[in-house]
């Protein structure tokens, strides 16, 4: 059939073409992220809990102090391995503002559970002015709305990894903004955040040694479980149906070959 | 004409409403020509994710709220608390690429099989509505999220129609409900998005009717020409639809499970924010080749009204190809006009996806800001490709049915191997006449 295979070869060659041209297509960025290898990558990827609590480790002893998590509450930390009473006593180790009471009167008290991770500022405002005008993003989405765009793109893990190692001396010849940051990691090497990390800015209680690199990592992670808590059972979940439908599809074809066959 | 049903209730009912057998002439009777190849099969997949697209959507309805300072975080909501919410929202989502990959591989094949031509004329226009409405829809649906990128799309679209005079300043207005994309906006959005799916809809149910009128065209191209030409749809068509619909579930759940937001622009996942301009404003793939026409047209006016015009040129499709010949099979020249348009097609969204001063370069096979390396500028190759897509409708599609001569037509779909008696060369020779009527009026 001379028809069916000119169809197929100008597919094929049609896919080809647009395929090259799209992996030419994507576009260059002014940083170079480095790919790195994630244990949650891939068909049957899983994250590491014990990393996931070192990230969180991270994140409650250096990040929050100026970054928010508002989509996060305590109790979804019940969903990465801290039991009901450590989550309890994670979330009662803040004061937060509730109210108004039967009174009318605002009133502090602890953390609960169903709170939201404690915003280190009221309201935009405020963080800006503790943070030389800039605002420290809500770090709730960071790794999903950081990660790279379209086919094999990096992870937002792998940016973020690269922005919280990408503190350098800068070249002679490079002109920094009063109060800024020179950094590899970042569009444009200037960041107004300082270099948030230092050798042994944690002491991890599992004992692993905190440099700069491994606590990038493992905040990188949690983020990355932070910015979709689904992540997990979504590729569980795709397993199954993907093997429902490869069987579905062979029956449905013995079927097809069987009610044609009179046909051919 | 009413089928004899074993089932007394159904019996009794069909007696009064003959629902059963109509739809036991129109699904199960229905003859269809017998050598449909896998093509055909974009049709009902097309028809399926209308359904998962207006079933899940319902769901995720419940869920939403269309208010600027609570839209990004319902659709969160989703995501994180709703009992299998995200699995809800990523088959919307993909469903919504899956939808339009299915619709333009079916537009191809009408394109190639000349599906387009007469009788089933407005069937082919009936299909051109149908693409409007889903880019309607798609469009709006994209905005409810609102993140960036909902919002500067929103934004950069609904700018376009103040480039027309007079009323243009007027629909903009209407459209966002007020000065600018606010709240107004997203609430008609979201509002209309939940309609359209139900015009377009009505619109698939005439489609279906108009196609049911003369049946499915063929690879071969030639009307079916008895019995011994067709089969019944079912169970033949139906059964081998399933399998079509298996093999294109593994492809979307690809999607879903593997790589829901690779589709997707990761900016979206950044609260909408009237004060801060993404870098590059983007539309989703679907709308790419459409963009890079709007922007390879210096003047906005002119480069909106050829957006609109490279869809509604397919409107005239039927009478711009004048070929008598059908199938694409039988056509050397146009088969080599169609996969160029095909190819361009691909280069147009290549085009829309990147800044218009950006350079390809041949060489290295990248593109990138300007920097004076040797290449061609993304917006000159858009000129290039939108020059060729409308050159292959209103140009190379008239010349060839003047002058293309087309191979021997089989004479009927079950024995399509004999070549020789008078039908086919009758068909062969039209061009002929047409270019001698041609020369007359000269």
């Amino acid at each position: 059939m001379g028809a069916k295979t000119l169809l197929l070869k100008g597919i094929t060659a049609l896919v080809g073409v647009t395929a090259i041209l799209f992996v030419a297509a994507s576009p260059k960025h002014d940083v170079h992220v480095e790919k790195e290898s994630w244990s949650f990558q891939g068909f049957f990827g899983k994250f590491d809990q014990a990393q996931l609590h070192r990230g969180f480790q991270v994140y409650k002893d250096v990040c929050s102090a100026c970054h928010s998590m508002n989509l996060l509450s305590y109790r979804n930390l019940q969903e990465i391995g801290f039991s009901e009473a450590q989550v309890k006593e994670i979330a009662a180790s803040v004061t937060t503002m509730d109210g108004p009471n039967d009174e009318g009167e605002m009133f502090e008290r602890p953390g609960k559970p169903s709170d939201r991770f404690h915003a280190p500022f009221p309201n935009e405002q405020a963080a800006r002015a503790g943070n030389n005008g800039a605002l420290p993003p809500d770090l709730s989405l960071i790794a999903r709305s950081r990660a790279g765009k379209g086919f094999g793109a990096y992870e937002g893990a792998d940016y973020i990894h690269g922005v919280l190692t990408g503190y350098k001396e800068p070249p002679a010849d490079f002109k920094l903004t009063e109060g800024m940051n020179y950094n590899e990691g970042f569009a444009g090497h200037q960041i107004a955040m300082p270099a948030p990390l230092s050798e042994g800015a944690v002491t991890y209680e599992d004992g692993t040694q905190a440099t700069v690199d491994q606590m990038a990592r493992d905040v990188s992670v949690f983020l990355t479980w932070a910015g979709e808590p689904n992540y997990e059972s979504r590729i569980r979940t795709g397993l199954k149906a993907m093997l429902f439908l490869i069987a579905f599809t062979l029956i449905a074809y013995a079927a097809k070959r069987k009610i044609w066959a009179s046909i051919h | 004409m009413s089928a004899n049903f074993k089932n007394p209730v159904i019996r009794w009912i069909d007696h009064r409403l003959p629902v059963f057998s109509y739809l036991h002439h129109e699904a199960n009777e229905y003859p269809t020509p017998k050598n449909l190849s896998y093509w055909w099969n974009f049709g009902s997949l097309a028809g399926f994710m209308l359904v998962v697209m207006m079933a899940s959507g319902i769901f995720l309805a419940m869920q939403y709220t269309p208010h600027v300072d609570m839209a990004f975080n319902s659709v969160e909501r989703i995501m994180r608390d709703v009992n299998y919410g995200w699995l809800m929202r990523y088959i919307h989502m993909n469903g919504a690429s899956m939808f339009f990959v299915v619709v333009y591989i079916h537009m191809f094949r009408g394109l190639y099989f000349g599906s387009y031509k007469a009788p089933r004329e407005l069937l082919w226009q009936i299909g051109v509505v149908i693409l409007l409405l889903m880019m309607a829809t798609a469009f709006m649906g994209y905005v409810l999220p609102w993140g960036q990128m909902s919002f500067w799309g929103a934004t950069v679209i609904t700018n376009l129609f103040s480039a027309l005079p007079v009323v243009g300043k007027h629909i903009v207005t209407l459209l966002w409900g007020g000065f600018s994309v606010d709240n107004p906006t997203l609430n008609r959005f979201f509002s209309l998005h939940y309609l359209l799916p139900f015009v377009l809809l009505g619109v698939v149910v005439l489609h279906v009717i108009a196609l049911h009128r003369f049946g499915s065209n063929n690879p071969i191209g030639i009307d079916t020409k008895g019995p011994q030409d067709t089969i019944p749809f079912h169970p033949y068509y139906t059964v081998k639809d399933m399998f079509g619909l298996g093999v294109f579930m593994i492809f979307y759940a690809y999607w879903i499970f593997y790589a829901p937001v690779t589709l997707g622009d990761p900016d979206n996942f950044i609260p909408a924010n009237p004060l801060s301009t993404p870098q590059h404003i983007v539309p989703e793939w679907y709308f790419l080749p459409f963009y890079a026409i709007l922007r390879s047209i210096p003047d906005k006016l002119l480069g909106v009204l050829a957006m609109f015009a490279s869809i509604l040129v397919l409107l005239v499709l039927p009478w711009l190809d004048r070929s008598p010949v059908r199938s694409g099979r039988y056509r050397p020249a146009f088969k080599w006009f169609f996969w160029m348009l095909a190819f361009d097609c691909a280069i147009l969204t290549i085009c829309g996806k990147n800044p218009p001063d950006w350079i390809w370069s041949p060489l290295s096979l990248s593109i990138a800001p300007d920097e004076g390396q040797a290449g061609i500028s993304i917006i000159a190759m858009g000129q290039l490709a939108t020059t060729y897509y409308f050159g292959y409708f209103l140009v190379i599609l008239p010349l060839l049915s003047i002058f293309e001569k087309a191979l021997p037509v089989p004479l009927s779909i079950s024995r399509p191997v004999l070549g020789g008696g008078g039908s086919h060369a009758a068909i062969a020779s039209a061009p002929a006449k047409n270019l001698a009527k041609t020369m007359e009026k000269l």
